[in-house]
């Protein structure tokens, strides 16, 4: 055993966790930012100035910047965290998991200043060229090697659940990024490539990819997230193990048959939208394991939810990640996709998902990791944390309320027909109908940025070792104490 | 640690795994009863969509299932359905003429309301929102027509459209007196001066050099007294409605480089009933000509308030006299208009003139020409 006699911190390598938490949250605002001011283009068009800042350009700069630089940071940070010591083991290579840390980073920029300059594959999710996706397949296979090989060397007999739901993760999402990227570059100097699929084919592998990257990123590895931090914050043990191995196998083997429900009514052959709607509707049930299992991990102290806001922020996520789970299967079916199919009930769904169930259990583990990380008693101010987790949920509130009547809205107009068998509007006219909507949901996003915004202020205080004197009157004076008090 | 040590959870009773990671432990809870139950009504209603519809991929195809349901045959019922509504009234609509349509309110109706739908998906880009038009873009609402406002006319414009490059499609040109060195600069300036005048107050100096420009170079299409011919399509020169703006400069630069507004043709592309819907529909929108027209201004009572002794006149083809005012001034094209202008030219023929702001400007016109 290596020395424990100080404290444990060598034991851990630390240092990476503490820049991809830095990375999350530098990240997170710059994502939450660029959302904040795309909607707005959407209400005010004259927002957009040509060619580098116009609405085509930035929504993949938001979409990446929040799925792969927010939550992609965030589950490095929380996956190498959990894995040490879930194994009782130091992460298997120091410099292959820096290199981790600055490979992924630098390919968040490499696909941000291509979306910028216009370079698109026109993938959604998968906007970046093949320069982009070859230097991520380099990274990506470096934390596989890293992660797994800690887990091949760790000190307990059993592999704890989180790490089931990270390595599903990983190595699902290699599967994906590699199936959907296979294209041909036109030259080794230019940016633009073609893909190998064609058509309807290419269609089929893109939205294969799409939704399990929704199922693998930013279900399965946030379930990881949520299976580590819930009981350390609630103290108490996971509520089913059974519960557990049964909704994680389930989740993995039907998540993967579900992504034809985004091509419904279209080129898709008949049968391919079949399986893809009723493995949705058998998705339904194996996705709600996680949530009973996050949720019910707190029986017996309910009484959290009252006293601790971080404890808030991840059961409020829980119930997002279960509203969501069983918004997507209503969706998949096709009489009610024929109503929400290109309309922003798609857009406020995968809201309620990305701001609620992401965004919050990654603020819930950050509050949990970053005194931890920095060797802190507490966090700054708990009473921030509350303003930012009231702050923020009237925001999700207030983006999806308006996503969803205005989605309705769509709907309903561009089907409605008049007795004498006319189309009753323009699609001008429900674009107008719209703005309202645009406006409030801007609102929604712009208190959601606010609040990460207080939680960086209680970040930056906390990390210099102050705390707010009015909310614990038990300490005589202000301490600089850098010990770890894991 | 690693020994299985199974111990009772205090707090709910409920037994531990025995294992232990960094201080997690898990009970052995069973999974919740409903929500097996729940998981297995999803699977057995899966397995029964797999059973009626078309489901897993075959050597040769993929199972039918047992309805025989595809998606063209349900958008092939869903269009039906909707074909149905129109084809209570289609079939009496290309029987009858124009002047039958005209006359019956049903027939007339249905023509409006699908000429109203095809305007809102096919014309509104160039047209605006109310047909109310744009610089550049005629103004469909008031009785200044380029190429004539019967019914045929607009049919015949929609049919073949503008320079569209069909065979068929009305044609002109006008010269750029400017750019060609047809005209002088100070030449321009002049013929300038003396179309505005036509429309200003004081009237148009006969003696002026500029007349003597215009009835050597302008008069043969635009007519002596500017009014306009519609065999080229050339403006009324004398209405104050410009369709390239009114300022002098505007003016200028129209006699200097001259335009030529493309419209597109629709023939082939909207069917022909479609097209004639749309005539009908344009015709009715308040500057219609010929027959129809008057009956359709006199019971919507297109004329503003504030000009009562025009209300007495039958529409005019916008070929009256010099300083004649249009009876329903344009819409003001400014861009605000366009934007939130009127959304639902199909609710009704409901014209722009009976909007407050409309109304008052069209005092202002008239209270102008007696001033």
């Amino acid at each position: 055993m290596t020395s424990a006699t100080t404290n444990i911190a060598p034991r851990y390598n630390d240092d990476v966790v503490r820049l991809f938490t830095i990375a999350t949250i530098f990240w997170g605002v710059v994502g939450f930012a660029a959302g904040v001011f795309i909607a707005l283009q959407l209400a005010f068009p004259w927002l957009n100035f040509e060619p580098y800042l116009n609405f085509g350009r930035l929504r993949p700069l938001h979409t990446s910047a929040v799925i792969f630089a927010f939550g992609g940071n965030a589950l490095f940070a929380t996956s190498y965290y959990v894995v040490q010591r879930t194994c009782r083991v130091r992460l298997w290579s120091d410099g292959l998991a820096l290199f981790t840390f600055w490979g992924y980073n630098l390919f968040i920029v490499i696909a941000a200043l291509g979306y910028v300059l216009g370079v698109t594959q026109g993938k959604e999710y998968a906007e970046p060229e093949w320069y982009a996706d070859l230097w991520l397949t380099v990274v990506w296979v470096a934390y596989l090697i890293v992660y797994m090989a800690t887990i091949i060397k760790r000190s307990e007999p059993h592999i704890y659940v989180a790490n089931w739901f990270y390595m599903a993760f990983i190595i699902t999402v290699a599967v994906l990024h590699l199936g959907n990227n296979l294209s041909i570059p036109v030259s080794l100097l230019g940016a633009k490539s073609y893909a190998v699929p064609s058509g309807v084919q290419s269609a089929m592998i893109q939205w294969w990819y799409g939704h399990n990257a929704v199922g693998f990123f930013l279900t399965a590895g946030f379930l990881g997230m949520m299976y580590y931090f819930i009981p350390k914050q609630a103290n108490r043990p996971v509520y089913s193990y059974r519960l557990s191995i049964l909704h994680f196998w389930s989740l993995i083997f039907i998540y993967i048959w579900a992504g034809p429900h985004h091509l419904h009514y279209t080129a898709l052959p008949d049968w391919a939208q079949t399986l893809g709607m009723t493995f949705s509707i058998i998705l339904w049930m194996p996705s709600w394991g996680g949530m009973i299992n996050g949720m019910m991990t707190l029986s017996g102290a309910w009484d959290k939810l009252r006293t601790d806001p971080i404890i808030r922020f991840m059961i409020i996520a829980v119930a997002f990640y279960g509203m969501s789970t069983f918004e997507g299967p209503l969706m998949s079916i096709k009489a009610v996709n024929s109503l929400s199919h290109y309309t922003d009930w798609t857009i406020g769904h995968v809201h309620a998902g990305a701001l609620g169930w992401v965004g919050f259990i990654t603020f819930g583990a950050l509050y949990y990791l970053v005194p931890r990380l920095w060797g802190r008693d507490r966090l700054y101010s708990i009473k921030l944390v509350n303003v930012h987790l009231w702050i923020a949920t009237i925001g999700i509130v207030l983006y999806i309320c308006a996503m969803w009547v205005s989605g309705i809205m769509q709907g309903l107009m561009w089907k409605s027909y008049d007795s004498m068998g006319f189309l009753e509007y323009s699609f001008v006219e429900s674009v107008k109908e719209m703005h309202i909507f645009y406006v409030l949901r801007a609102m929604g996003g712009l208190l959601y940025l606010i609040g990460a915004l207080i939680m960086v202020y209680n970040f930056v205080k906390t990390v210099k070792g102050e705390v707010r004197r009015a909310e614990y009157p038990e300490i005589p004076a202000y301490s600089k104490s850098t010990e770890v008090t894991v | 640690m690693s020994d299985h040590k199974k111990e009772i959870d205090q707090v709910t009773g409920v037994e531990t795994t025995g294992h232990e990671w960094d201080g997690l432990k898990e009970l052995n809870n069973p999974a919740p009863r409903w929500w097996i139950i729940v998981w297995v009504i999803t699977i057995i209603w899966g397995i029964g969509y797999w059973i009626v519809y078309p489901a897993w991929p075959t050597l040769s195809g993929a199972t039918e299932g047992t309805m025989g349901w595809t998606q063209f045959k349900e958008l092939e019922e869903s269009q039906a359905e909707i074909m149905a509504r129109q084809n209570q009234y289609l079939g009496d609509f290309q029987k009858a003429t124009d002047d039958q349509v005209l006359n019956d309110p049903k027939l007339y109706a249905f023509a409006k309301a699908g000429g109203a739908a095809l305007f809102k998906t096919n014309c509104v880009m160039c047209h605006g929102s109310g047909a109310q038009g744009s610089i550049g873009f005629p103004n469909l609402t008031d009785d200044d027509w380029l190429w004539g406002g019967t019914i045929a006319d607009i049919e015949q414009t929609l049919h073949y459209g503008i320079r569209s490059g069909h065979e068929k499609a009305r044609q002109s040109q006008m010269p750029s007196f400017g750019r060609d060195e047809l005209l002088s600069k100070p030449e321009i300036e002049e013929v300038v001066d003396y179309v505005l005048s036509f429309s200003s107050d004081k009237g148009a100096d006969a003696k002026s050099k500029g007349a003597e420009i215009f009835a050597n170079n302008c008069a043969s299409c635009h007519g002596e007294k500017g009014t306009g011919g519609r065999e080229f399509g050339a403006p009324n020169l004398t209405d104050a409605v410009w369709l390239y703006g009114d300022t002098r400069e505007d003016v200028y630069k129209t006699v200097f480089y001259a335009h030529a507004g493309v419209m597109p043709f629709w023939d082939g592309k909207l069917s022909e009933d479609a097209i004639r819907q749309l005539a009908i529909y344009v015709h009715s929108l308040g500057g219609g000509e010929g027959k129809g027209a008057i009956k359709v201004e006199a019971e919507e009572n297109v004329v503003p308030a504030g000009a009562p002794e025009e209300a007495e006149m039958p529409a005019q083809p916008a070929a009256g006299a010099p300083g004649f005012e249009p009876a329903a001034p344009a819409v003001d094209p400014s861009a605000e208009n366009l934007e939130g202008g009127e959304a639902h030219p199909a609710s009704d023929s409901t014209l722009a003139p009976e909007t407050p702001e409309v109304k008052k400007e069209a005092e202002k016109t008239v209270n102008e020409s007696k001033r």
